[in-house]
């Protein structure tokens, strides 16, 4: 390398020779278009734009001129390098995106793998048919009670007007609890839940009581200890059949469909009078060709339960004024409707625990 | 309740636009629900006739057996008038027996079609038929054998069988008892098309007099009326008429001996249960009165009674002869030898009926009838009706002398305000309408001003209240004119925050994988011994069911565990390999001395009374219990799989208590029925909530389930009291972030939750997280000692953190480590 010049005579430099600059130029752009890869490009920056590169090197050796001339072998310079770079910069781009493209082929992977790394857990479908059907009643501004699973004889029957020698209480398979005198047994119904909300709350009372029940039944495809109900009550002025029947159209409408409504038919309970069966449309065929349906049985409708009046004798022994105040309730089995709204065809399914009954499900229904 | 459309129409005269289907649909609508219509002829086409077996060859066969060649004379009914030669299996007729033939072309239930064949080397030109081949049930053996007057040979069958009569089946409701007689029907038939009905009670009687036979009656409470008529020159040989039997048999009783059936009869056709005494096995008066201590009856059933003082009795000089409204005794039960025979019909007070029948586990259409309330009214048109077919069927005369004993109890009289129907019902019905229909009913009704009084008639004993008034007339009214109207109710809260923290749980229990299950209740001390419970353990106190389904499960469970562990071996038995299930479900906890009160019913009970209620309740915890076996992760192209353990217990609960906002301290402990190594005490502050782990190997094995299997069970509702229901947000620094990891090496014993603590403790409160990510032992460590490796991160709320900040606390932490646990950083 030259030293500084600091005099104003002409001194001949080879590189910087205007030939010699487009010549360099020209060596680097013929090389950088011609780098394959990447790695390649990376060697052309060295050789033809790194530290030692002629245009470097060519570029310090503009202090040996003499002033006057360094300007223009500085811009010439200036101007290959500029070429150069511009070029390495294109080039570069090219090749990443070139890299990229191939990359991303390579990297494919077999999407249709399994992912089953843990398998998906569930809520029973009891548990969130219990609160699908709460959930309408919460809507209508009801609350939901709940009570124990045994309980005083005298809730499960006295109160609700079913005396020791009434001979509904036989119509009541009761598991009983020892010792006699203990008068306890498992609730054969969710009413005592509703005993228990009139005893402890002033009207007006609108709440529903979903829960697990239990009658001396043998476990067969339709029967089972074990079952659950949801029973709804309202005390308040003024109440009448005709909110009863309003409320239960509400309920099956809002789970069936549009045009799922009920039908009333006389019954007898000792806890409501006048006491009524209800009855869905059946929400396959709706009542139209019944005959063929398997879900309704050819009736077009469907039964639910029982409802009726609150009987005033159980508003007296509840604490309730009958002279000012009238209820209605009603009740069903939560197992019964889940089956035939998700056609279960045998109800020990539901008792059994085989995780492939309730993952069928999953957290909400 | 059974009865024949044909009987029906016997007291009401339906016109022939009611349908066998608008009927029953009027019934049903009326409150005597359609359970079902059988007509048995529609299942058989003809020619079903009657025949006349003229000669029977009996001939013997190869195989043993002996049939029946028989010729039969059925009238011109085969077109040629011959008789028709039949072979037949059975050999319960003789000649000259009227039998019921089926000829060739008719086909049987079941599509069987009787045609001409060949058999045993005869043409058998048909078939001598039994009750079974008919369709008409019953038990009989061998083939129908008609009573002689039945018919000529060649008549049709069908109406002699009285199978062109459909019969209708009524659900009743314990409150119509009314219904469960032809009487009942037919009036509320009657009722439901505004048809006059022929009330087959309105007959007159004798007068009652004292030259019946002597009844004395000495519980007047319990048997408020008793009638007593007498007959004598009853024919005992004398056979039951075939239209009697059948009615006997569509309703569903077997026909007996004439007597009985009368009876029978006259309670199917009233509602009024009656018995007829052997007249000459009655020793003295009659006398109903309670039963001594250590008195014992034969019941008509063949059972011997032990009976108790509480029993009303039906007795004589010779002691009971039956037991009130239940069943009659064998002693005096009418023979084939019976000509003189005293006929009762009283009636009995239904709770002392219904008490008897439940103290001698005994139903009988009597007891059904009584213990749902009988017309009082009904006694002496009842006997007197028994009488008139005894002497009718029987040939009997009718003696003099009716004994009534007592007087029927006043009907009750119920006033309401004249709209209480329609305010209760939300119907429009008019003043009018209720007064008519309640008319209808038979009440005897008067109106004052705005209000009502109404008088039940004496058939309808469960009509006592106001509300009761309301259903008659809105039943007739129609429950289908009910309108359809919301209630107001008032704006709601939603669900209590029990409820929503329990829907929480179990959505975060799925969210971890597991299976929500529903087991009964129902436990045995075979399973306190399956979980290798100690002698004095609490859970071994549970409540006991009088009558089990299954009496090696009487007891009530304390713990989830039994129902969850049976599900889980169900589940690896039918091939779910990998399974994780959940159960959140009410525990029963009793005292022992629970004692529930009976309270009464005319108003509210005290606060004492029903504080009394409340605390012989026994206090029943909501639990939640886990069971985990097989794989918590697959095994796959992604690598290995991993077996659920008993982390997996502890770090499910850990989870939920984390989703709850619950501070849960875990604690190494023993008890049944973990592995005394892999049990985890799960507490609350200083309260224990549940307990985690793995299955003890012993347990594993009494349940059939897998070994290793994990299970944690614990307290929900203790849970759920500390959840934090309201979370305040968080704050949370933007500076950077210093990270530290360190390695201590402890005794084995010292438990990592120790460890952890006291790094926590000595970092201070540049400490943001602290995190275990490895548990080493091995040579390196040396014998009893294990390797714990930390990574701690600390960040400081409001500042970067400056050189050497984080390694102080670190060292810190590390020294406070040393000092409590002996822990020494490698």
């Amino acid at each position: 390398m030259s030293g500084p010049n600091t005099d104003y005579d002409p001194v001949e430099v080879t590189p910087l020779k205007a030939e010699e600059v487009e010549r360099m130029r020209d060596e680097a752009l013929v090389a950088i278009a011609a780098a394959a890869d990447l790695d390649e490009l990376k060697q052309v920056r060295l050789d033809h734009a790194g530290d030692r590169s002629p245009i470097a090197l060519a570029n310090r050796e503009i202090g040996a001129l003499p002033p006057q001339a360094r300007k223009e072998a500085g811009a010439r310079v200036g101007q290959a390098r500029g070429a150069i770079n511009k070029a390495l910069g294109e080039r570069s781009a090219v090749l990443e995106e070139e890299h990229e493209a191939r990359m991303l082929v390579e990297e494919s992977v077999d999407v249709t793998l399994p992912t089953d790394r843990r398998s998906r857990g569930a809520r029973h479908p009891i548990t969130t048919f219990s609160e699908r059907l709460a959930d309408i009643f919460l809507a209508m501004g009801w609350d939901v009670a709940e009570g124990p699973w045994v309980e005083a004889e005298w809730l499960n029957f006295d109160a609700l007007n079913m005396g020791a020698d009434h001979p509904a209480r036989t119509m009541q398979d009761t598991f009983w609890l020892e010792p006699a005198e203990a008068a306890l047994v498992l609730r054969t119904h969710t009413s005592p839940v509703q005993a228990r909300t009139m005893l402890t709350q002033e009207p007006p009372i609108y709440v529903v009581c979903p829960g697990r029940v239990y009658r001396t039944d043998e476990v067969d495809a339709t029967h089972s200890p074990v079952f659950h109900q949801i029973e709804g009550l309202v005390v308040d002025k003024g109440i009448t059949m005709a909110h009863l029947k309003g409320t239960l159209d509400h309920m099956t409408t809002a789970l069936f469909g549009e045009g799922i409504t009920t039908r009333f038919r006389p019954s007898y309970f000792p806890f409501t009078e006048p006491s009524a069966e209800m009855d869905m449309v059946c929400f396959v065929c709706r009542g139209v060709d019944s005959d063929a349906c398997r879900t309704c049985r050819g009736e077009g409708w469907i039964e639910l339960g029982g409802c009726g009046v609150v009987n005033p004798r159980v508003l007296t022994a509840c604490g309730i004024d009958p002279e000012v105040y009238s209820g209605v309730a009603f009740g069903f089995g939560i197992d019964r409707m889940l089956m035939f709204r998700h056609n279960v065809t045998d109800l020990r399914d539901v008792f059994e625990g085989d995780v492939r009954f309730a993952s069928a499900f999953g957290t909400e229904i | 309740m059974k009865a024949s459309l044909s009987w029906i129409r016997e007291y009401v005269d339906l016109p022939a636009d009611v349908t066998l289907d608008k009927l029953t649909e009027r019934l049903t609508m009326l409150g005597l629900k359609l359970e079902a219509v059988t007509n048995p002829a529609d299942a058989i086409t003809g020619p079903l006739v009657v025949g006349r077996v003229l000669t029977i060859e009996k001939e013997p066969q190869k195989n043993g057996k002996v049939i029946n060649w028989c010729s039969v004379d059925v009238g011109d009914a085969n077109g040629t008038g011959e008789p028709q030669g039949i072979i037949c299996g059975a050999h319960n007729f003789v000649e000259g027996d009227l039998v019921v033939v089926c000829l060739p072309g008719a086909v049987l239930p079941g599509d069987f079609v009787i045609s001409e064949r060949k058999t045993y080397g005869h043409l058998s030109a048909g078939m001598i038929c039994s009750a079974a081949e008919l369709g008409l049930g019953g038990d009989h053996d061998g083939i129908i054998v008609l009573p002689a007057d039945a018919g000529a040979p060649g008549d049709d069958a069908f109406g002699v069988l009285g199978m062109d009569d459909p019969v209708i089946e009524f659900e009743i409701n314990p409150d119509r008892a009314y219904a469960l007689s032809l009487r009942g029907i037919a009036r509320e038939a009657a009722l439901g098309f505004e048809l006059p009905f022929t009330d087959p009670a309105a007959r007159s009687t004798p007068a009652a007099d004292d030259a019946g036979h002597p009844v004395v009656v000495e519980d007047s409470e319990g048997c408020p009326v008793f009638v007593a008529r007498t007959v004598s020159g009853f024919d005992p040989t004398a056979l039951t008429p075939a239209w009697m039997a059948t009615r006997l048999e569509q309703s569903g009783m077997r026909p007996i001996s004439l007597g009985v059936d009368i009876s029978n009869y006259v309670m199917l056709e009233l509602g009024q249960p009656n018995h007829c005494y052997d007249k000459a096995r009655l020793a003295g008066p009659i006398r109903v009165r309670r039963a001594t201590a250590g008195e014992k009856l034969t019941t008509l059933d063949s059972v011997v009674r032990q009976l108790s003082e509480a029993d009303l009795l039906i007795a004589d000089d010779n002691g009971a002869i039956g037991i009130a409204g239940l069943m009659g005794g064998e002693s005096t039960e009418l023979s084939e030898t019976t000509t003189d025979i005293v006929v009762e019909a009283a009636h009995f007070d239904p709770v002392t009926v219904f008490r008897a029948g439940k103290r001698h586990k005994l139903h009988s259409e009597a007891s059904k009838r009584f213990e749902r309330g009988v017309d009082p009214l009904l006694p002496q048109a009842a006997a007197d009706r028994v009488v008139e077919l005894l002497v009718e069927l029987g040939g009997a005369t009718a003696d003099a002398g009716t004994t009534v004993v007592g007087t029927a109890p006043a009907p009750v009289s119920i006033t309401i305000p004249v709209d209480l129907p329609a305010r209760i019902s939300g119907i429009d019905i008019a003043a009018e309408t209720t007064l008519a229909h309640l008319a209808a009913v038979g009440c005897d009704v008067s109106l004052d001003g705005e209000t009502l009084t109404a008088v039940a008639p004496s058939w309808r004993p469960d009509v006592t209240d106001p509300y009761d008034l309301v259903e008659e007339v809105v039943r007739i009214v129609g429950y289908d004119q009910v309108p359809s109207v919301l209630p107001p109710a008032p704006a709601g809260r939603g669900r209590s925050e029990s409820q929503r923290l329990r829907r929480r749980v179990g959505l975060t229990l799925a969210g971890e994988g597991l299976v929500e299950t529903i087991s009964y209740p129902f436990v045995g001390e075979a399973d306190w011994d399956r979980l290798d419970l100690p002698a004095d353990d609490d859970r071994r106190t549970a409540l006991r069911v009088v009558n089990p389904l299954n009496n090696e499960e009487p007891l009530l469970a304390t713990t989830l565990l039994p129902g969850l562990l049976k599900a889980l071996a169900r589940n690896v038995g039918r091939g779910n390999t990998d399974v994780a299930l959940f159960e959140t479900s009410l525990v029963f906890a009793p005292t022992g001395d629970e004692r529930a009160p009976i309270l009464g019913v005319d108003r509210r009970p005290t606060d004492e009374e029903w504080a009394s209620i409340e605390k012989a309740v026994p206090r029943q915890p909501m639990h939640l219990a886990i069971a985990l076996t097989g794989h918590a992760e697959e095994a796959g192209w992604w690598g290995e799989g991993r077996s659920a353990s008993w982390s997996d217990a502890i770090g499910t609960i850990r989870t939920l208590a984390t989703e709850l906002g619950v501070e849960l301290e875990v604690a190494s402990t023993t008890r049944e029925p973990w592995h005394p190594g892999r049990c985890a005490e799960l507490r609350i502050g200083e309260r224990v909530i549940g307990h985690a782990g793995e299955l003890h190997p012993k347990v594993c094995k009494a349940y059939g389930v897998p070994a290793r299997s994990a299970v944690a069970e614990i307290d929900l509702d203790a849970l759920l009291e500390h959840a934090t229901t309201v979370v305040s947000g968080p704050r949370f620094s933007s500076y950077p972030v210093a990270k530290e990891d360190v390695a201590l090496v402890v005794d084995a014993s010292v438990p990592s939750a120790a460890v952890e603590a006291a790094l926590r403790e000595g970092a201070g409160e540049l400490l943001e997280s602290i995190r275990l990510f490895d548990v080493f032992t091995g040579d390196q460590v040396g014998e009893g000692k294990k390797s714990l490796a930390y990574a701690l991160r600390f960040r400081a709320a409001d500042r970067t953190l400056k050189e050497g900040e984080a390694s102080a606390a670190r060292d810190a932490a590390v020294a406070l480590a040393a000092e409590r646990t002996g822990a020494v950083q490698r």
